[in-house]
């Protein structure tokens, strides 16, 4: 235990030291602040509350983002531990190999939440306090945001364990980390898309395709969000139009993140205590 | 008194490559153990075996009687690698700081051995900053923090300088003072200075030699070379008195075994003022060193006629 919360505290104080926390935080913000005024661009019209509104986009964006920062933090984790020579130093203390991942883990974890928190958690107050306050209540969606984009973030954390101890080369990690990306965000939607508009007697469109859409982290992470802010408001995206047939609904969707996240961790270190540095 | 290294004719195999071949080496409480070895002979190895990170193909290892990587052994051992890059961003006080949690050692510990490598002054900067020499210590205060009984050091003393080097072994004495062993590998002799209680050479993946510097010396018994002038016009009378080779007309050089030196030496003597100068050069710890890394050669060489 001693062992899993130095690592953990070790993380952030790197991840303070070399920026990659305020550097994350920025990009969020960035991209965030951009959908705000997007967001409110349109004026007249505000049915909506214009927080839910840019909770909407933001979570959107977070299927894109979130997962990319998860991976560029993890790729490294191990591969690059055993190139420097530290985890040899590490391996040979006396701390588990298990308890050495969950350091990780924890602090990489850490690291993500602290970022996300600070980019959604600034967007939200500047969109709360520039429509002029409005229902406390959509803070709360803010809220909703941040956690679940921490879940999905972790999730991807633990997937790039995997690719950093399966392979001896930093950058063959970082190859990989970058198709697992490309694959879940990017293409496994695009695959979805194409089944649907092949499928003509519609088995796939009722049958399959929702838990296909389910068992992606990702995809799940949307459909929560999007079924949480009352999708109907927002407007139409892949996950509202599907939102009828899901096999499961609610908080239930964020259970795919996390068995995820639990496999992935499970995985990396049955690997990690195979290897041979 | 029960061995804290104990390796039974360990053998490890990587596919084509016979890294080390039927090793056996003790390494007792409170003794210091140089392993020398040319680039590949295997050292490196040897310690990956002592840390239970590859398992040998043949043979056995203990570490105080455990199975080495078993949380015993690795309560007990500290390692420091060939080639270890700390986190650039950490300072030093922070990275011993660090390995000093995971060891459970306490924390007072850290800036103790952070005096000890000469490191206090540089301590709260970060590592980046640090010159060759000093990452180079920083790794080695890393080892030292928990007072480990076994320290497994992979060429500890490359890249520091001589003074630093001299300063290493002296750290190195006191942890064996205090009852630690330490097991630490190089390239010669000759950088280890004749510090250690016994050096163990592989060549080749075989132990070659293993005993106290001096009576490696003995085994070897390398020929001590003896030079003498002789005055202006008397060479050729030291010449045929003594023997050996004439050098650059006014020496002459000869060679015999160091139970010979000196019955030679008072022959020479008695050559009263003929002779003006006698220079006598034991072998140096690298003509030892060399002596112990070519026995493999020959006996392949004969082996082959
Ligand atoms: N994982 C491996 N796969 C294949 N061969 C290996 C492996 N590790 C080491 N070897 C081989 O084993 C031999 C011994 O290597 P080792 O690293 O122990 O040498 P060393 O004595 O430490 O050399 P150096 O002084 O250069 O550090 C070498 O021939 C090396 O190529
Ligand atoms: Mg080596």
């Amino acid at each position: 235990m001693h062992g899993v919360l130095t690592i953990a505290a070790t993380e952030i104080r790197i991840g303070l030291r070399n920026r990659w926390i305020i550097l994350s935080s920025m990009i969020l913000l960035a991209f965030a602040l951009i959908l705000v005024l997007l967001g409110s661009a349109p004026g007249g019209e505000v049915k909506t509350d214009a927080v839910t509104v840019v909770v909407a986009s933001l979570s959107t964006l977070s299927v894109y983002l979130v997962p990319l920062i998860a991976l560029l933090l993890s790729f490294d984790a191990i591969a690059g531990e055993i190139d420097r020579g530290t985890l040899q130093l590490v391996l040979a203390s006396p701390v588990s190999r298990g308890a050495v991942l969950v350091g990780k883990f924890l602090g990489h974890v850490a690291v993500l939440g602290i970022a996300v928190s600070f980019g959604y958690g600034i967007a939200g107050i500047v969109t709360y306090l520039a429509n002029g306050g409005g229902e406390l209540g959509a803070l709360i969606g803010v809220g909703r945001l941040i956690v679940t984009s921490i879940i999905l973030g972790a999730t991807f954390i633990a997937i790039g364990y995997i690719a950093s101890a399966s392979v001896r080369q930093t950058g063959t990690a970082a190859a990989l980390a970058i198709a697992i990306w490309l694959f879940a965000v990017v293409l496994y939607d695009l695959a979805l898309l194409g089944g649907l508009l092949a499928s003509q007697d519609g088995f796939f469109a009722s049958e399959v395709f929702p838990w296909l859409l389910v068992l992606n982290p990702a995809d799940a992470f949307r459909l929560y969000n999007m079924s949480a802010i009352d999708a109907a408001a927002v407007g139409s995206n892949l996950g509202g139009g599907a939102g009828s047939a899901l096999p499961i609904s609610g908080l239930a969707t964020m259970a795919s993140p996390v068995i995820w996240a639990g496999m992935a961790l499970g995985l990396s270190t049955f690997i990690l205590k195979r290897i041979r540095p | 008194m029960t061995e804290i290294v104990k390796a039974r004719n360990v053998s490890m195999k990587f596919k084509a490559v016979d890294a080390l071949t039927d090793v056996s080496l003790d390494v007792a409480p409170g003794e210091q153990v140089a392993l020398l070895g040319h680039n590949g002979a295997g050292k490196t190895t040897l310690f990956r075996i002592m840390l239970g990170f590859i398992k040998p193909t043949a043979g056995s290892i203990s570490i105080a009687g455990f199975a080495p990587g078993s949380n015993e052994a690795r309560r007990i051992v500290s390692y420091l690698p060939e080639q270890v890059a700390f986190p650039k961003m950490l300072t030093g006080r922070e990275v011993v700081r660090f390995y000093a949690r995971l060891k459970g050692a306490p924390l007072d510990d850290v800036q103790s051995v952070l005096a000890k490598v000469d490191l206090v002054d540089a301590a709260d900067r970060r590592v980046e900053t640090y010159s060759k020499g000093m990452r180079q210590r920083l790794g080695l205060a890393q080892a030292l923090v928990g007072k480990p009984a076994l320290l497994l050091l992979d060429e500890p003393t490359s890249g520091l300088d001589p003074l630093s080097r001299q300063h290493f072994y002296e750290l190195i004495a006191d942890v064996a003072r205090q009852g630690g062993s330490v097991l630490l590998s190089s390239h010669g002799l000759s950088e280890l200075e004749a510090k250690t209680d016994r050096v163990a050479i592989l060549r080749n993946g075989r132990l070659v030699a293993n005993g106290p510097l001096a009576a490696l010396q003995d085994e070897a018994n390398l020929p001590v070379r003896i030079r003498v002038r002789a005055a202006a016009t008397a060479i050729d009378k030291v010449h045929a008195e003594i023997g050996g080779g004439r050098i650059n007309g006014a020496s002459v050089e000869l060679f015999c075994a160091r139970g010979e030196k000196m019955r030679i030496l008072s022959k020479i003597s008695g050559l009263g003022a003929k002779v003006e100068d006698v220079d006598v050069a034991a072998p140096t710890l690298d003509e030892v060193y060399r002596h112990f890394s070519k026995i493999g050669v020959d006996e392949a060489l004969r082996g082959t006629l």
